[in-house]
């Protein structure tokens, strides 16, 4: 905000303003894209081809399946809590956007330089737990409010390994602040802290299997923070019809399927500043810079986000005491012995 | 085995599996895919596949029996005899034909594709095709009218249809009158003994005899 002080308080509005839209086009483009590569690899993992009648290779659906929801009819049934039915997806999507307040996508852009960032991201992300519950409450539906319920007790859950897992990360970084976490690991691959970060080479050595295992917690601990297969129990299809937001219809429902696909990058986008360099380029100095930095951090998030579709299409879904016996007696216990073992070798 | 082992076995288990699957799933995104583009790209039908009916009316003799085989009765045939004086020349297996077929109507809305209109053609005019894209938004299109005869066609062949028969009858009637008068003049001869027969008394009435064809076009079959 310094560079703000000169412009009087209705600019800098504006700019605000501005700016803090930029990664809600940035959603938007994203979750355009993602979705198509979801259909894309759906299909083509059982051998089919998804959408290829909306322009070439069908590249246009996303796009017409957007208009088909602006037009949809916005239906709030009877029996629903009008207010609450309303006002949870907005906190949904509140919840995850806010989030994105902390990402540092480049050198020079991000939205708040919050010494508290990773804790910030964490603390903000849980109103999308409040959201669902809200819309699953509200819809006054067996099935919503089974996903709803679920959808908390496995997002509150999965909330531990996350933290812990971040935890190891601000352990090795000594910073919370995303930006600074980006900064220390500019060195290129090898600086890396899913490789031990730059540290001495015997230490580094000894610390590599800990944040390997760390940063595969963290991978499979966000995915269940977001609900993706195998721990899409909240929304499991074949079970729930479509979990917390069954009752939801038109634009209403794809502000739920938004935040989904942008929870998906949220959780990408964290693993990736504090694990594989932020923005700073593979290949230390070179090709590195604002806009390449851009690049590199879209295009690190992205392969995460194509692991998260890839692990859906291949994996079936947990059962509901599977799914806590992964996050109580697995993901926490190895998470403690990495933290311990991480602090030893960083006191050494 | 110890928990411990168990609990590792299973975890290790866990991971090896999710690996091996998602080996698997990466493999079949570059496997060819499966899917037939529908409406631009085609399957070829099998070679007997049983689609829509076609009738080549230049074979067809109308001899009705497609539209007997028929078990829902979807053919519907109607014939005009011949004069002697036309040739209606012969389809492509040599047979003469003698019939006009003013109507050949198939129902194909009723058809139910069971193919047994096709075996007892003599002249193998009737086939099934491998078309199977003829939908219509009104049910009156799915009737298809295979006669080449236009109403002037029709109108002809009737007409010296009952030119031939008033002929025939006239002539008949000619034969039948000079034989009753060669009979009546034979008669003449013996003494008139031989008179009809007074009728008996409770016997009821004779019906007055069918005529010798309802309508010349309902006579169905050739000789």
């Amino acid at each position: 905000m310094d560079a703000f002080q000169n412009l009087g308080f209705w600019r800098t509005l504006l700019v605000t303003v501005v700016l803090s839209a930029l990664p809600l086009v940035f959603i938007l483009l994203y979750a355009l894209v993602t979705i198509y590569l979801e259909m894309k690899v759906a299909a083509h993992v059982q051998d089919r081809l998804a959408y290829m009648r909306t322009g070439w290779h069908g590249v246009l659906q996303p796009i017409a399946d957007f208009i088909k929801l602006l037009q949809k009819e916005d239906i709030i049934s009877v029996a629903a809590d009008r207010k609450l039915f309303i006002l949870a997806p907005y906190i949904v999507f509140m919840g995850t956007y806010g989030a994105y307040a902390a990402i540092p996508f480049s050198s020079i852009f991000i939205g708040a330089q919050i010494d508290l960032g990773a804790f910030f991201i964490v603390a903000i992300s849980s109103l999308v737990v409040v959201g669902i519950l809200m819309a699953g409450w509200a819809s006054n539906n067996k099935w919503s409010i089974f996903g709803a319920v679920r959808s908390v007790a496995q997002m509150v859950s999965y909330e531990i390994p996350t933290v812990l897992a971040i935890l190891v990360g601000v352990m090795i970084t000594g910073s919370l602040n995303l930006q600074e976490v980006t900064k220390f690991q500019a060195g290129g691959i090898q600086d890396w802290v899913i490789f031990g970060g730059p540290l001495p080479l015997l230490q580094k050595l000894l610390i590599t299997p800990f944040t390997v295992i760390t940063f595969l917690i963290l991978f499979v601990a966000s995915l269940a923070e977001v609900n993706r297969t195998p721990f899409d129990l909240p929304e499991a299809e074949s079970e729930l019809v479509q979990g917390f937001f069954t009752e939801y219809s038109g634009m209403r429902w794809a502000l739920f399927y938004v935040a989904e696909y942008a929870n998906m990058f949220l959780v990408s986008a964290v693993a990736v500043a504090y694990f594989l360099g932020g923005w700073g380029s593979p290949f230390g100095e070179t090709l590195s810079g604002p806009v390449l930095g851009f690049f590199w951090f879209v295009l690190k998030g992205m392969v995460l986000v194509f692991l998260q579709i890839w692990l859906r299409w291949t994996l079936p879904r947990l059962r509901v005491d599977q799914l806590m016996y992964t996050a109580w007696k697995v993901l926490v216990p190895f998470l403690f012995v990495c933290i311990v073992a991480i602090g030893l070798i960083l006191v050494l | 085995m110890s928990a411990a082992r168990i609990y590792f076995n299973n975890i290790w288990l866990a991971l090896s599996t999710i690996a091996i699957g998602m080996r698997i799933t990466f493999k079949h995104l570059f496997v060819r895919n499966v899917t037939t583009q529908y409406p631009d790209v085609k399957r070829k039908m099998p070679e007997r596949a049983r689609n829509r009916l076609y009738v080549n009316m230049d074979d067809c003799i109308g001899c009705d029996q497609c539209a007997m085989a028929c078990p829902v009765d979807c053919i519907t045939i109607e014939t005009i005899k011949s004069t002697p004086d036309v040739d209606l020349g012969t389809t492509s297996t040599g047979q003469k034909k003698r019939l006009y077929v003013p109507v050949f109507d198939i129902d194909i809305a009723k058809c139910c594709y069971c193919g047994l209109c096709v075996p007892p053609c003599p002249t193998d005019c009737i086939v099934m095709t491998d078309v199977y894209e003829f939908s219509e938004f009104d049910r009156h299109n799915l009737i298809y009218n295979f006669s080449v005869m236009t109403q002037q066609d029709v109108d002809v062949a009737r007409g010296k249809l009952k030119k031939a028969e008033e002929e025939a009858a006239a002539k008949k009637a000619a034969a039948a009158a000079a034989a009753a008068a060669a009979k009546a003049a034979a008669a003449q001869a013996p003494p008139p003994q031989a008179a009809p027969p007074a009728p008996s008394a409770g016997a009821p009435p004779q019906p007055p005899a069918p005529p010798a064809a309802d309508s010349p076009d309902q006579a169905g079959k050739p000789s």
